[in-house]
């Protein structure tokens, strides 16, 4: 695959003596033309501070980033006409209607809705019954498709969207990732990060960020099949002792809340099913249920951030 | 350049549909003019004097007489002496005593400059010189009509009664109340939409344009220029009709004059926005740090030749304050601008240097 967006060894911090955060340090990716790329990490992981730097927003400390081969420091004229740029906080007017805010932003990036009108169609027929509607009157799910469409609407080569879908109803957040799958269809390159791992399984890659590093890059698919350990889903009546009394038992990797259940790790082939079952019996647990489950994503997920945790240590 | 009108109506439907921003647009004018006007008109009426007449001769009793008789002063107290006259002034029983010189009538009957001392408590130096200014036409419509042939050469008389021959301080706030709302209009107002829009995070997604971001801050400036001329206007024609100033130089020179302080104002607006991180930083520098000092020591309310050689040297950095002396030597003095030239050398200098200094901490990038 041809080669859209890099980044190599970025560091990024923030503040001075006491007070530096290391936002970014060497983080390093690759990103294929027409790929959908999603980063996740937890809050201050340091999402935002990669999506500025590859935006041209803000000048990396080390390293270096490229898109479409334009350097992002030295020819950020070029990169600011090729990428499609949705900041993680709503950034349209609210007091301009929808049109309004997309005409605006069309004229600033040297189109029009006119002749752009194709490339957004998808999008803005949801859009188009609240034309006249100020932005700032429409629902979460509106106002990221309209960001959406206002960041589309110069026909960029590349779509940099962070955390496009949160606090968006879960409806709303399912159409938005069906249409990032049309816009990757049409072979734009789009990267996004998310806090849902329902979502990021909708990536072609995926890279897990934490504390400023990539602690994981690959397929849904490739994390999922390198889970190195073999997982149960423990439920019983009393869910906060359950967690304490599993991560107890000697077999147990680790063990986290995930819902109704708890997904209890471990080695393949050191526990039965049974064995795990009498001795949380013997801890007059009721109503005990296991079964044996796959590894989610969120599963190696939240392994990797314990990874990165204790190398960090 | 399609860019560029695209900026200017976006900053228009933002300053028409935000109710706060048409109702100090439409009011503060208004407000202003009608506050100064009324409520701070400095005219006096009945004030109370006293009088120490070292002269005793018939020339300084007809004045006396004739400052009595005028609506604007009460003689309250003959004084005999000086020490009395200070006691007087220690009892705080008299704020304001006249002293005619010994050879107040024979410097009057010789033609040369009459030496009268205006004595004043001066805790309101204001009045002091509202006061001062009124004695003096005063005196010299008394001169004059004592000695038609050869009236005194005293300047001072003379300036004051050539530019304000009515005695109406109105006409002196005018200038002042235009500077005033044209400040908060341009410098407030800009300074705040710039930094509102970093704040927001629309600014975001404006950086990532590919147009210049010179043009973003340039095209913010334009609505705000409109808004100003319309304020502009507002203030003469309501300063005309409501309070009879007239305007005795030429109506285009006070034009030129405006322009270049509103020109000035958004300079410095936008130079504001480039130090401030957030929007209540951009206020408080506007608010207290130009605006208090505009109403204290640009001439507005005080005169500046009253002030501490401090406070004077602070007003020479308030572009207010030459905007106000170009005001009052067009409108109220009826001068060219042969008189106002290095005021107006000196905006245009300012307006230079809040530019340059923004455009170089302009940033292309996020911080
Ligand atoms: N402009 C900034 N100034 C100071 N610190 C910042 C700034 N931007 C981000 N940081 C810090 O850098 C870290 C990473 O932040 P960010 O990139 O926003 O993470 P995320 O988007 O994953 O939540 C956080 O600790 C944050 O406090
Ligand atoms: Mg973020």
């Amino acid at each position: 695959m041809e080669t859209s967006v890099v980044a190599s060894l970025v560091s990024k911090s923030f503040g001075h003596g006491n007070h530096r955060v290391q936002a970014l340090d060497g983080v390093s990716l690759r990103v294929g033309k027409g790929e959908l790329f999603g980063i996740i990490g937890p809050d201050g992981s340091g999402k935002t501070t990669l999506f500025r730097i590859l935006a041209s927003l803000m000048l990396p400390d080390k390293g270096r980033a490229y898109i479409e081969d334009f350097d992002t420091v030295s020819q950020y004229r070029d990169i600011r006409k090729i990428i499609g740029y949705m900041p993680g906080r709503f950034s349209l007017y609210q007091d301009l209607s929808v049109e309004e805010n997309l005409r605006f932003f069309a004229t600033l990036f040297g189109s029009d809705i006119e002749k752009s009108y194709p490339d957004i169609r998808p999008i803005y027929r949801y859009l188009e019954p609240f034309r006249t509607r100020k932005a700032g009157k429409l629902s979460g799910g509106m106002k990221q498709k309209l960001a959406l469409c206002c960041a589309l609407i110069h026909a960029p080569k590349v779509l940099l969207l962070d955390e496009p879908t949160t606090g968006v109803d879960p409806v709303s957040r399912m159409e938005f990732w069906g249409m990032l799958d049309l816009l990757k269809a049409k072979g734009i390159t789009v990267i996004a990060s998310t806090p849902y791992m329902n979502e990021a399984m909708r990536c072609q890659r995926l890279c897990f960020l934490q504390n400023g590093k990539v602690v994981g890059c690959d397929t849904p698919e490739n994390i999922r099949h390198a889970f190195p350990f073999k997982v149960f889903s423990v439920k019983s009546a009393d869910k906060s002792r359950l967690l304490g009394d599993l991560r107890k038992f000697p077999a147990c990797h680790a063990c986290y809340p995930f819902g109704a259940y708890h997904h209890f790790y471990y080695k393949e082939g050191s526990l039965r099913m049974e064995e795990l079952e009498s001795y949380l019996a013997s801890l007059q647990h009721e109503e005990i249920k296991i079964k044996e489950s796959e590894p989610t994503i969120e599963d190696c997920f939240m392994n990797l951030m314990s990874q990165g945790g204790t190398d960090g240590n | 350049m399609k860019q560029f009108f695209a900026f200017v109506e976006k900053e228009f439907y933002h300053i028409f549909r935000d109710k706060a921003t048409m109702l100090i647009i439409l009011l503060m004018p208004v407000v202003q003019v009608l506050i100064f006007g009324f409520a701070i008109t400095t005219d006096i009426q009945n004030t109370e004097i006293g009088i120490l007449d070292l002269s005793g001769t018939p020339d300084s009793r007809a004045l006396v007489q004739k400052i009595d008789a005028g609506p604007y002063f009460q003689v309250t107290a003959r004084i005999s002496s000086t020490d009395q006259l200070e006691s007087l002034f220690k009892k705080g029983d008299i704020k304001i005593a006249l002293v005619i010189p010994p050879d107040f009538s024979d410097d009057m009957a010789m033609g040369q400059g009459t030496q009268v001392q205006l004595v004043t408590d001066a805790s309101n130096p204001n009045e002091a010189s509202i006061v001062n200014g009124y004695l003096q036409s005063i005196i010299g419509a008394y001169s004059l009509e004592r000695y038609p042939g050869d009236a005194p050469k005293s300047t001072s008389i003379e300036t004051r009664m050539l530019y304000n021959p009515q005695l109406k301080s109105a006409y002196t706030f005018v200038p002042g109340v235009i500077g005033l709302v044209l400040m908060l209009i341009c410098t407030l107002m800009t300074s705040v939409s710039i930094v509102r829009e970093r704040e927001l995070g629309t600014m975001e997604a404006l950086l990532v344009a590919p147009s210049k971001p010179i043009c973003i801050i340039f095209a913010k400036t334009v609505p705000y220029f409109a808004v100003s001329l319309f304020n502009l206007l507002v203030i003469i024609l309501l300063s005309i009709f409501a309070f009879d100033v007239p305007i005795r130089g030429s109506f285009l020179m006070f034009f030129l004059a405006s322009i270049t302080y509103i020109f000035t104002s958004l300079c410095l607006g936008i130079f504001i926005s480039t130090v401030s991180r957030t929007q209540q930083i951009a206020m408080i520098i506007s608010l207290m740090g130009l605006m208090l000092p505009t109403v204290l020591l640009s001439g507005l309310m005080f005169p500046i030749e009253s002030m501490p050689a401090v406070l004077q040297g602070l007003s020479y950095l308030l572009p207010a304050r030459w905007f106000i002396e170009m005001g009052r030597i067009i409108m109220i003095k009826g001068l060219g601008f042969g008189y106002i030239w290095m005021q107006w050398t000196i905006l245009m200098g300012m307006a230079v240097v809040f530019l340059g200094l923004s455009v170089r901490g302009f940033k292309v990038r996020l911080t």
